[in-house]
């Protein structure tokens, strides 16, 4: 145990300070070539740039060559390809706005190195009951996984520091959870994610000066989804990202088909005169996490922000309850 | 209503237990024998669509759930 505690303290400081050192660099590159949004729940016309997938993916990749060069393993080597593969696909949406089925269909890609690596056990283990042996099924678990946590947090990326605030308090929640099971190598490999994270939420957090972009939350998520697998933890990550996980059950079961957001007509939230967020009475609209944490009334963005955090820090206390639940046995 | 969000979240969450346990008790131990070589293709099969109709029963559940904890906000 005494031996990992220096490769994860370089590792988390590499992740923490490459992306904290390249973003400003970054934002000011995106913002020569006026690559850049409206930020559309701002009174004023504020235009940010993105993608900040690049200072993202900057930091997993050194942090993780670090931690390979203590460990030799190839679980670095599977985060590793499977982040890139994942950055990659958001960024060619960032850069050329795809087809609803582009981004599942194409993070199955991003999953096939855990496969071909053989980097992952058949065993699905459930809190209180034990694992169950499932070697066919379990191939699809994994063909699933990625394109699920990866769109998963692309679709909760909708407000100023959503996306990289959640990402830290589920990240932090699986590395404790497998702290808790013992797999310590897994969670040193698992602390960068959350140290990305943080840096990257310096930037985004409301005022937002750089937005993550589908490049972004896409390798966010892929590398998240890649250590449940990676782990033996799916059941627990997946606890931990509930609240992100409803957002898509509830636009899913309201929209009833697979769509790119920007293509959908009826529009979730208005403003209010002060611009406070508001929940339309829209029918044709999709039911979101955000629609509906409005459904009482409006709220600035910041307490909308806010309301998320609190279902995150929720559902990363239930996750690390399942930690403890899965180490003990009926 | 944030309570509303905690108590759907926290159902979701019982009920990935409860389909943890039916899975590894029923599921787990069950395999199909006497068709020789396709044994394991049936019972890797049959604990396929046993697992898909667990996670469907899970989303109607929820459906009907999300429905029953937000009737008075959900006027969309």
């Amino acid at each position: 145990m005494t031996e990992l505690i220096v490769p994860a303290i370089i590792s988390c400081i590499v992740a923490f300070f490459t992306v904290y050192v390249m973003t400003p660099s970054l934002i000011k590159f995106l913002r020569k070539r006026n690559f850049s949004v409206k930020d559309v729940n701002k009174k004023e016309h504020i235009m940010i740039v993105r993608p900040g997938g690049p200072s993202i993916i900057a930091g997993i990749i050194t942090s993780e060559i670090v931690l390979y060069i203590f460990f030799q393993s190839n679980e670095i080597l599977v985060i590793i390809i499977t982040s890139s593969i994942a950055f990659v696909i958001g960024y060619v949406d960032d850069r050329k706005v795809m087809g609803g089925w582009f981004k599942p269909v194409a993070l199955v890609i991003a999953a096939t190195p855990i496969i071909l690596l053989g980097t992952y056990d058949s065993n699905l283990s459930f809190p209180l009951f034990g694992s169950v042996h499932i070697p066919v099924l379990y191939i699809g678990i994994i063909i699933f996984m990625i394109p699920i946590t990866g769109n998963t947090i692309n679709s909760i990326d909708v407000l100023n520091g959503v996306a990289s605030g959640f990402m830290i308090i589920a990240s932090f929640s699986l590395s404790i959870a497998l702290f808790i099971l013992q797999n310590y190598e897994m969670a040193i490999i698992s602390l960068p994610l959350g140290f990305v994270s943080l840096a990257f939420y310096k930037f985004h957090k409301i005022p937002s000066k750089i937005f993550p972009g589908d490049s972004g939350a896409l390798t966010l998520g892929g590398m998240y989804g890649a250590i449940a697998i990676l782990g033996h933890v799916e059941i627990i990550a997946s606890v931990a990202l509930l609240p992100a996980v409803i957002n898509s059950f509830l636009f899913l079961t309201s929209v009833k088909r697979i769509v790119e957001h920007r293509k959908i007509k009826g529009i979730p939230v208005e403003h209010t005169e002060d611009f406070k967020l508001k929940a339309t009475d829209d029918k044709t609209a999709p039911v979101t996490l955000v629609r509906l944490i409005l459904a009482s009334g409006p709220l600035s963005e910041k307490q909308v922000g806010h309301a998320i955090f609190k279902l995150a820090i929720f559902s990363g206390i239930l996750a690390i309850i399942t930690a403890f639940m899965t180490g003990a046995s009926i | 209503m944030k309570i509303g969000l905690f108590g759907f979240l926290f159902v979701m969450w019982i009920l990935i237990i409860i389909g943890g346990g039916i899975l590894v008790t029923i599921l787990g131990p069950f395999s199909i024998t006497g068709y020789g070589d396709f044994d394991w293709i049936l019972t890797s099969g049959f604990k396929a669509i046993f697992a898909i109709i667990l996670v469907i029963i899970w989303i109607l559940i929820m459906s009907k759930l999300k429905n029953w904890i937000f009737r008075k906000e959900l006027k969309f």
